[in-house]
């Protein structure tokens, strides 16, 4: 290994790299953009749904309830309508996700019996905003009718019920506002790092082929493993650079909080770099193709970490093999070590397992790399 | 003296039987030859010959088949990497990096390499100076001129000061006058003990070379200076019609007796017979009775165009021509 010559391949990878608009534009433009649109796009939270009332009694009780609705921060009173087929018809064409039907008796109910009841209509295309507008609803309700129970126990002259029950405390640790954001804002550093890594380096050498360039440099004493390393080291301190970018995108713009230290940070990110250079490598050695070799990194890097890493999707709550599968994406790793990072900033004894599963990959990745490239025609 | 000998080895190549196949196909068949220091040798032949794979298995690019081969006195299959330190190459397709400027190439070969660095700028700026590209430095390569990129490539394969240079169609897609100052420089290498292949299709480069090698098929057809090559390759002696018109005249001529081959050069024929003065006698005649006038009939001293078509059965492309 001959550092002049490691040197020199750098030195000339960083100039093309600098020249190629392509290059940089997976460099520098795709991290931010790739960060933004995620990381506005995907909210697994559930806020301002849309509501639409059919107030079929208009008492001061119904309004009253409406109001509890109008403080929800999850609930945004678009409309009142006055008569079902409004109601339906908003619905359909997703002006409202949910309604909610006020029966015309309902004060009338609450004066007699203390009970009422009102309808919740709720659109149940993405389940998942159905659970919550539903979970949210009855907790909005449930609020209200302890309010209710309270007045009417006490105009009946019956003991309010206090003291006695049990009652939950929930304190959340780690994301205490619950923020989706938070939990996903990591996981997109990871998808940003694993598509800029492999992409700009399975590029590297298939370039080298497609150009012609290839032959006049195996016929220099260049070892394979100085191609390697030296054309490495560039996309190495971009990726990097590309890290700290999506570290302070996170932080200063999404304001996802960061608990860890910088220097845990660069270093599991460093080892993951290894891996997703490597790989991007062997493609670019493998196929001699640009194109070819930039789809199948896409394929090989893109595809697991978005959807077996854990980056978005709990992989708690994927089917047994499926969750058996995520073991052998290094991806998931580096997803564990940045959502600990950032939001338990726990330090590197509790993330030891995963740092040596990255390693590991790292070591085996490099590997293949040093085989991949063999300094011969055909 | 010991210190002569070690140069001599260098800058020497042995080939015994070298065989290159590739699955079914034998692009290398069985080839010897020796290469001695400042020797300039050329591979002559048409395209698809085996010129380029037996140039890239003694740069131990590619694997040989069989045979052996050892260049600067180590053998280029087990030793190819000790090899590469000794010779310079450069492809039959311009293969610097274009997205580099002219200093930048030089500079990363440099590197590869590995010239040290107070010698590195001194060969630079000799490079520099026999590419003639003093002021373009900092020139992106793309945007040079065809003659530039090739003498640049030559510059960026002798930073190290090899002692054997292997050039693979340097010249060609290179405008005359470039060409002739392309072997200017390949002369001055050669003259500095530097031991020169050359690969090439044009016949008047071949010309320039000390010796020869004719290539068709993967063979070696003949092999000498260009005189031994003019005066023995050839079966039978070459003979000039001028006749009119030219087409029934070379179908006339091909049934001819006492011709062995018959070709179409320029504005005349060439003729190859066996016994010249019998042909030259009833030739004429033959002619005559055939509707042909034939105006004159001479013998004449067969060019290495005419060996190589009377070896390869092919006929070379057009040459350029050296600059008058």
């Amino acid at each position: 290994m001959s550092a002049g010559r490691l040197i020199a391949m750098a030195r000339k990878e960083f100039i093309q790299i600098r020249r190629d608009p392509r290059s940089l534009l997976i460099a520098l433009l795709l991290p931010i953009m790739q960060m933004a649109l995620l990381g506005y796009g995907i909210s697994l939270d559930a806020k301002h749904l849309a509501l639409y009332v059919y107030d079929q009694e208009g008492s001061q009780d119904s309004q009253a309830l409406l109001k509890h609705f109008q403080a929800s921060q999850y609930f945004d009173l678009i409309r009142t309508v006055n008569n079902y087929h409004d109601l339906k018809r908003a619905i359909d064409s997703e002006q409202c996700k949910l309604g909610v039907v006020i029966p015309f008796d309902f004060s009338k109910r609450i004066r007699d019996s203390g009970s009422a009841s009102v309808q919740v209509i709720v659109d149940g295309t993405d389940d998942n905003t159905a659970n919550l507008a539903i979970g949210y609803s009855q907790a909005v309700i449930a609020d209200y009718s302890a309010g209710v129970q309270h007045d009417w126990l006490t105009t009946q002259g019956l003991p309010v019920a206090g003291g006695g029950g049990l009652s939950i405390e929930p304190r959340t640790w780690f994301n205490e506002d619950l923020e989706s954001r938070n939990f996903i804002v990591p996981g997109i550093m990871a998808l940003v790092m694993a598509l800029v890594g492999a992409l700009l380096t399975s590029l590297t050498i298939a370039r080298e082929w497609e150009r012609g360039t290839m032959e006049q440099l195996i016929s220099t004493p260049v070892t394979s493993r100085e191609v390697m390393l030296g054309k490495l080291i560039p996309y190495f301190v971009l990726g990097m650079i590309d890290a700290a970018l999506c570290a302070a995108i996170g932080v200063w713009w999404f304001e996802v909080p960061f608990r860890g230290t910088v220097w845990m940070l660069a270093l599991t990110t460093a080892l993951f770099l290894a891996v997703v250079l490597a790989i991007g490598f062997v493609i670019s050695a493998g196929l001699k193709n640009q194109l070819a070799a930039s789809s199948i990194a896409l394929m090989v890097t893109l595809l697991p970490t978005s959807l077996l890493s854990g980056y978005a999707f709990p992989i708690e709550q994927m089917p047994a093999p499926i969750r058996a599968i995520t073991y052998l994406i290094y991806s998931r790793y580096y997803v564990t070590i940045l959502k600990a990072l950032f939001l338990k900033g726990v330090g590197a004894r509790a993330l030891l397992g995963e740092m040596t599963a990255l390693a590991v990959y790292a070591v085996i990745a490099g590997f293949f790399a040093t085989r991949a490239f063999r300094k011969t025609l055909v | 003296m010991p210190a002569n000998d070690a140069h001599a080895a260098r800058a020497s190549v042995e080939v015994t039987d070298l065989v290159k196949r590739f699955g079914t196909f034998t692009a290398v068949d069985r080839v010897s030859f020796q290469a001695t220091r400042g020797e300039i040798l050329g591979f002559l032949g048409p395209n698809g010959a085996g010129k380029s794979t037996i140039i890239r298995v003694l740069c131990g690019l590619l694997r040989p088949t069989s045979g052996r081969a050892i260049v600067a006195g180590l053998d280029v299959a087990s030793e190819a990497e000790a090899v590469r330190q000794h010779i310079g190459y450069m492809s039959q397709k311009f293969s610097l990096y274009n997205d580099l400027e002219v200093i930048e190439n030089l500079r990363f070969f440099a590197g590869m390499y590995n010239v040290p660095n107070h010698l590195a700028q001194q060969r630079i700026a000799g490079a520099i100076a026999m590419a003639g590209l003093a002021g373009h430095e900092h020139d992106l390569t793309g945007t040079l001129a065809g003659g530039w990129k090739q003498r640049l490539a030559l510059g960026c394969a002798v930073l190290h000061e090899p002692a054997i240079l292997f050039l693979d169609e340097p010249t060609s897609g290179v405008d005359p006058i470039s060409r002739r100052h392309f072997w200017e420089l390949i002369h001055q290498h050669a003259a500095a003990g530097v031991t020169v292949f050359v690969s090439t299709h044009y016949m008047d480069e071949a010309e320039y070379c000390n010796r020869l090698a004719l290539i068709n098929r993967g063979r070696i057809v003949a092999m000498g200076t260009p005189a031994e090559l003019k005066r023995h390759a050839m079966k039978g002696t070459l003979l000039l019609a001028r006749c009119d018109p030219l087409g029934p005249a070379l179908e006339a001529a091909q049934t001819a007796p006492g011709v062995m081959e018959a070709a179409v050069f320029g504005n005349a024929l060439h003729l190859t017979v066996g016994d010249p003065r019998t042909a030259i006698a009833a030739l004429p005649a033959y002619f005559t009775r055939n509707g042909v006038r034939c105006a004159d009939l001479e013998q004449i001293r067969p060019s290495l165009e005419d060996v190589f078509v009377a070896l390869t059965g092919v006929r070379p492309p057009p040459a350029g021509g050296p600059a008058q």
